[in-house]
C-alpha cells in the first residue's frame, strides 16, 4: 500500500513537471507569466523602491507631463508622483482582485462540493439560489450590493466576490456530481469516513484542476471589475487609490492632462492581459481535451502528400481501381500509417466486401477513396485511386467534389449522427440532388419523395418533412440510402450500414441495398466486420488486418477454404442459431495463442 | 411552439419572483434608509419613527414585501425623494436610453463577433485567425471605461469627428442622425468586450461542429465548401452561439453602467451610480428590478430562438 502510494505521488509530481513544461512551451502564456511576474514583483517591492510617497501632495508641482524632471510619468492634479501612485495602485488592485477571487473560489467551491455531493433538497436549494444570482446582469448585482454596504474598497471586493461565486459553484458542482457516484467514493464511504472527510480528501483533490481553471480565467475579470467600481467612485476612497480610482480621478482632466488617466488604464490593461494569457495557458494544460489538440478544422479534401510519383493509370475494366493506397495519421511529429499499400478493383455492378475488425483500416480505406478522411490529421501518403480511368488524387478539389455523391455515393454507419439534426430529411435528400443537377426546388422535393418511396418509406409524402430525430433507426438509414441514390451513382460505398441497427432491420436494409444494386446495376463496396453479411450479399471479399489486405477472393471460395489464419478466425466468429456453448468452444482455441 | 413558449414563460415567473425577493431583501437590509433619505438633516429619532409609520416601514418585513410588490404590480414603484418625482417615470425615461445603447451594442457585437469567429475557425491557424485571436485577446483584457476615454480623446478631441458625450446635441439636433452620431462611440466601446467573447466562442463552436459526422455527410454529397460551412456547420454552431449572445446581453446591460458614466449617456446605469452616491435607495431598487427583469425576458427570448432553430429542443 505504501509502495503504491509512493509511485502515485511520483507520477503526480512528474505530471506536474510536464504541466509546467507544457505551460512554458506556450509562448503566449510564458509572455503573460513574465509580464505578470515583473508587475507583481514591482508591486510587492513598492515600500523599498526609491520612489516618492504616493500621497505627498505638492500643488506647485501639479500636472507635470511625462518624462519631466524627477517624475518619470509626471504628476497629477495634486502634484503627486504618478509612477509612485501607479505602483502603489497596482499593489492595491492586485491584492483586491486576488482576494476577491480567493473568496469567490472558497465560497463557490464549497457550495458546489456540498451541492454536488449531497444532491436532493440541499442541491436544489443551493442551485436555485445560484440561479437567482445569475439571473442578474453581471455588474448590476455588484452595484446593488455596494448600494447596501456603502461605497468603499472592501465593499467593492465583497460585491465582486459574490457575483463571481456562481461560476465556481456551477463548475465545481458539475464535476462533483460525476465524482460522487464513482467507486472510490463508495469505497471511502464503506470504510467509515465521514462525509466531510470524503469531500475534502477524496473529492476535492479531483476537483482542484477545475477550481484552478476557473480562478485563472476569472481573476482578470475581477481585477477589471473592482477597478471599474473604483472608477465609478464606488470602490477605493481617497486618499487610498487603486488603478480604477486613479483613472476615475484623472477623467476630470481628460482634456487638459490626458496622461493622468491614460497611464493607469494602460496598467490595468497590461495586468489583465498578462493574467488572461497565463490563464488560457493554464486552462490548455489542465483541460485534457484541449491538450490533445484535436480541435482542428478538417479540410474539405484529405491532404495528399505522396511519397512516390503516382503511376499512370492503366486501362482496366474496373470502374474503381485502387493501387497501393496508403493513408496515414499525423500524431505529433510522427506520421503513422493506418492503411498500408491496399490494392483492389471493383467492376461494374459487382458487390465487394471489405471485412476486418475495428481498427483494421477498412473505414479509413473507404473514406480515402474520395478524400473524406478528416485532415488534419489524415494524409494520403501513397498510391492511386482510379475512377473512370482517372486518378482521384490528381484531380482538383472541384474535380473531386464533382465525383462525390454523383459517381460515387456514401452510406454511413450511424444515421443519427450522419444526418444533419436541424434539417428536414426531405431537404437533405433534395440538397444531394441539387448539388449535381440543375433543377428547381419543387422538382427536387418531388424527386426526394420518389426516392423515399423507392427505399421503402411508407407515407413518404408526410415523412418528407420529418426531422431525423423523429424517425426510427431503420428509417433514418433508409434516408441515408435515398440520399446516396439521389444522382444514380455507379458506385455506392456503404461503411458499416447496418451496424447501428437491430438485427431484423439489418436484414431489411441489406435486402434493400441488394435489390437496388441489381435494379440499377450499381457496384457496391460494403465495409463490414460481419462475415454473415458478406456471405449474404458479396460476390467477392477482401480481408483487412492492421491496414493491409491479407486475403481476397470469391466469397464462396474464401468461405470454403480460408487460407489466412485471421480469415479463419473471422469466419469462426459468426455464430449459428442454436449452436449455444459449442460456439464458445470452437472460438476459444482460435484466440488462445498469444495470451499469458 | 406556442406550448413551448408558454412553458418557458411559466418558468420565468418564479425567477422574477426570486429576483424581487432578492432586490427587496437587499434594500431592506439598510436600516432606516428611506426615512433618513427623506428627512436628511431633520432625522431625529421621533421624525424617523413617524415617517416609518406613515410609509408602513414599521410593519413586519414580509408584509412590507407584499405591499411593495402589490404597489409595483399597480405601476407604483415609489417616489424618489431626491429627484422629487415618481420612480417609474424616472426609470422608464432612463431605461429607453439604455435600451437604445445596449441594443445597438448587442447588434454590433453579434454581427462582428460571429463574423470574426466563423472566419477565424474557417481559416484556422492562418493569418486571419491570428489577427482575430489577437484582437479578441486585447478586447477582453481592455477596461471598457478606459477605452471610452481613449475614444473620446481620439475621435472627439483630436479628430473632432464625433461628439464626446450626451445623447443629443444641446443646440439643434434631436433627430435620428444626431442620435446615431452620439451613439457610435458609446455603442462601439460597449460592444468591444462582448465581441471578443462571442468571437471566441463562435470559433470554438464552429471547430467543434466542423468535425461532426453530418458535416462529413454534407461533403460526401459533393456540396461545395461554402455550403458545407455556412449552411451545414454554421446553422449547427448557431445553436450554441445563441445562448452566448443571451449572456452577453446581460454583460452589455451591466457594462452600460460604465459607458453611460464615461459618455454621460442619460441611461439607467448612470442613474444607478448617481442614486447609490446620493443613497436614493428606492430609485436603486426600482432600477435594478427593471433591468434584472428585462434580462430574464431576454434569456427567455434566447431560449425560444434556440428552440426555433433546433427542433430537438421543442419538447
Amino acid at each position: 500500500m505504501t509502495q503504491a502510494l509512493a509511485t502515485t505521488s511520483t507520477s503526480v509530481s512528474t505530471a506536474r513537471l510536464s504541466s509546467w513544461s507544457l505551460l512554458l512551451n506556450n509562448r503566449l502564456a510564458t509572455a503573460g507569466l513574465i509580464i505578470l511576474t515583473v508587475i507583481g514583483a514591482i508591486a510587492l517591492l513598492a515600500p523599498w523602491l526609491p520612489i516618492p510617497n504616493p500621497n505627498t501632495t505638492l500643488p506647485a508641482n501639479r500636472l507635470q507631463p511625462i518624462l519631466s524632471d524627477g517624475h518619470l510619468l509626471g504628476t497629477d492634479h495634486l502634484g503627486r508622483d504618478i509612477l509612485s501612485r501607479l505602483i502603489w495602485g497596482s499593489r492595491v488592485s492586485i491584492a483586491v482582485g486576488v482576494s476577491a477571487t480567493l473568496i469567490a473560489a472558497l465560497v463557490g467551491s464549497l457550495i458546489g462540493l456540498v451541492s454536488g455531493y449531497a444532491r436532493g433538497t440541499t442541491d436544489n436549494v443551493l442551485m436555485r439560489g445560484i440561479d437567482m444570482i445569475m439571473a442578474f446582469p453581471y455588474i448590476l448585482l455588484a452595484l446593488a450590493i455596494v448600494a447596501v454596504l456603502g461605497p468603499g474598497l472592501l465593499n467593492a471586493l465583497y460585491a465582486i466576490a459574490i457575483v463571481n461565486i456562481p461560476f465556481f459553484a456551477r463548475n465545481v458542482r458539475g464535476i462533483t456530481v460525476g465524482l460522487a457516484s464513482r467507486e472510490f467514493v463508495d469505497a471511502a464511504r464503506l470504510s467509515g469516513k465521514t462525509h466531510a472527510a470524503i469531500l475534502f480528501t477524496e473529492v476535492l483533490p479531483n476537483v482542484l484542476p477545475v477550481i484552478v481553471i476557473t480562478m485563472s480565467t476569472t481573476v482578470g475579470w475581477m481585477i477589471l471589475e473592482t477597478a471599474g467600481l473604483s472608477f465609478l467612485g464606488l470602490g477605493a476612497q481617497p486618499p487610498q487609490a487603486d488603478l480604477g480610482s486613479m483613472l476615475g480621478e484623472g477623467r476630470r482632466l481628460l482634456f487638459t492632462a490626458p496622461h493622468v488617466s491614460i497611464i493607469p488604464g494602460l496598467m490595468i490593461f497590461a495586468l489583465v492581459m498578462s493574467i488572461n494569457l497565463l490563464g488560457d495557458g493554464v486552462r490548455d494544460v489542465l483541460d485534457p481535451r484541449l491538450r490533445a489538440g484535436d480541435l482542428t478544422r478538417p479540410l474539405s479534401v484529405t491532404r495528399v502528400k505522396r511519397k512516390t510519383a503516382p503511376a499512370p493509370v492503366e486501362a482496366s475494366d474496373a470502374i474503381l481501381d485502387v493501387r497501393g493506397l496508403e493513408t496515414s495519421f499525423q500524431r505529433g511529429r510522427a506520421t503513422v500509417p493506418a492503411v498500408k499499400g491496399v490494392s483492389f478493383a471493383l467492376r461494374k455492378g459487382e458487390c465487394m466486401g471489405l471485412i476486418g475488425e475495428s481498427g483494421s483500416g477498412k473505414s479509413v480505406t473507404a473514406l480515402s477513396l474520395l478524400g473524406l478522411v478528416a485532415s488534419p490529421p489524415g494524409v494520403i501518403t501513397d498510391g492511386t485511386v482510379a475512377i473512370e480511368g482517372e486518378d482521384v488524387f490528381s484531380r482538383s478539389e472541384t474535380g473531386i467534389r464533382a465525383l462525390r455523391g454523383a459517381k460515387v455515393a456514401y452510406v454511413f454507419q450511424d444515421p443519427l449522427t450522419t444526418l444533419h439534426p436541424l434539417y428536414r430529411v426531405g431537404e437533405q435528400i433534395a440538397e444531394a440532388i441539387t448539388a449535381h443537377q440543375r433543377i428547381g426546388k419543387g422538382e427536387a422535393r418531388a424527386r426526394a419523395i420518389a426516392l423515399m418511396e423507392q427505399v421503402g418509406i411508407r407515407d413518404a409524402k408526410d415523412r418528407v418533412d420529418a426531422y431525423p430525430h423523429e424517425m426510427s433507426g431503420g428509417q433514418r438509414q433508409r434516408i441515408g440510402i435515398a440520399m446516396a441514390l439521389a444522382n444514380d451513382p455507379d458506385i455506392i460505398i456503404a461503411d458499416e450500414p447496418t451496424t447501428a441497427l437491430d438485427v431484423t432491420v439489418q436484414a431489411k436494409i441489406l435486402d434493400l441495398l441488394q435489390n437496388l444494386r441489381k435494379e440499377r446495376g450499381m457496384a457496391l463496396l460494403l465495409i463490414t466486420h460481419d462475415f454473415g453479411v458478406v456471405a449474404q450479399v458479396c460476390d467477392r471479399v477482401a480481408v483487412m488486418k492492421d491496414g493491409e489486405i491479407v486475403e481476397a477472393g470469391e466469397t464462396a471460395e474464401l468461405l470454403r477454404a480460408p487460407q489466412h489464419p485471421y480469415t479463419q478466425k473471422l469466419i469462426a466468429c459468426v455464430p449459428e442459431l442454436g449452436q449455444g456453448k459449442a460456439f464458445l468452444e470452437t472460438v476459444r482455441p482460435l484466440f488462445a495463442e498469444g495470451k499469458p | 411552439m406556442g406550448g413551448y413558449i408558454l412553458k418557458r414563460l411559466a418558468y420565468a415567473v418564479p425567477v422574477i419572483i426570486g429576483l424581487s425577493i432578492i432586490v427587496f431583501g437587499i434594500m431592506a437590509a439598510i436600516p432606516g434608509s428611506t426615512a433618513l433619505a427623506i428627512l436628511g438633516s431633520f432625522a431625529t429619532p421621533e421624525n424617523v419613527e413617524r415617517v416609518n409609520r406613515e410609509l408602513g416601514l414599521d410593519l413586519p418585513i414580509w408584509q412590507q414585501y407584499f405591499v411593495w410588490v402589490g404597489n409595483i404590480l399597480q405601476g407604483d414603484f415609489g417616489h424618489s425623494y431626491i429627484l422629487r418625482r415618481p420612480v417609474l417615470d424616472e426609470i422608464l425615461e432612463r431605461f429607453s436610453a439604455t435600451l437604445i445603447l445596449a441594443g445597438a451594442s448587442l447588434i454590433l457585437c453579434s454581427i462582428f463577433g460571429i463574423l470574426a469567429g466563423v472566419v477565424s475557425a474557417v481559416r484556422q491557424f492562418g493569418w486571419t485567425d491570428r489577427i482575430v485571436t489577437f484582437f479578441v485577446l486585447i478586447g477582453i483584457s481592455t477596461p471598457a471605461f478606459w477605452l471610452g476615454l481613449l475614444f473620446i480623446l481620439i475621435f472627439a478631441v483630436q479628430l473632432r469627428v464625433l461628439p464626446a458625450s450626451g445623447m443629443y446635441a444641446v443646440y439643434g439636433g434631436g433627430d435620428l442622425p444626431d442620435l446615431l452620431r452620439h451613439l457610435i462611440l458609446p455603442a462601439v466601446t460597449l460592444a468591444i468586450v462582448a465581441t471578443g467573447v462571442i468571437a471566441r466562442l463562435t470559433r470554438a463552436a464552429m471547430l467543434e461542429v466542423l468535425r461532426q459526422d453530418y458535416v462529413r455527410t454534407a461533403r460526401a454529397k459533393g456540396l461545395d465548401e461554402r455550403k458545407v460551412i455556412y449552411r451545414h456547420a454554421f446553422k449547427a454552431a448557431l445553436v450554441s452561439i445563441i445562448p452566448v449572445i443571451g449572456i452577453q446581453a446581460g454583460f452589455v446591460m451591466g457594462g452600460a453602467v460604465y459607458i453611460e458614466t464615461v459618455f454621460q449617456w442619460p441611461g439607467i446605469g448612470a442613474m444607478l451610480v448617481n442614486a447609490i452616491s446620493t443613497r436614493d435607495i428606492i430609485l436603486v431598487q426600482g432600477g435594478v428590478l427593471l433591468v434584472a427583469t428585462t434580462y430574464v425576458l431576454i434569456n427567455l427570448l434566447t431560449d425560444v430562438a434556440q428552440a426555433l432553430l433546433d427542433p430537438r429542443l421543442k419538447t
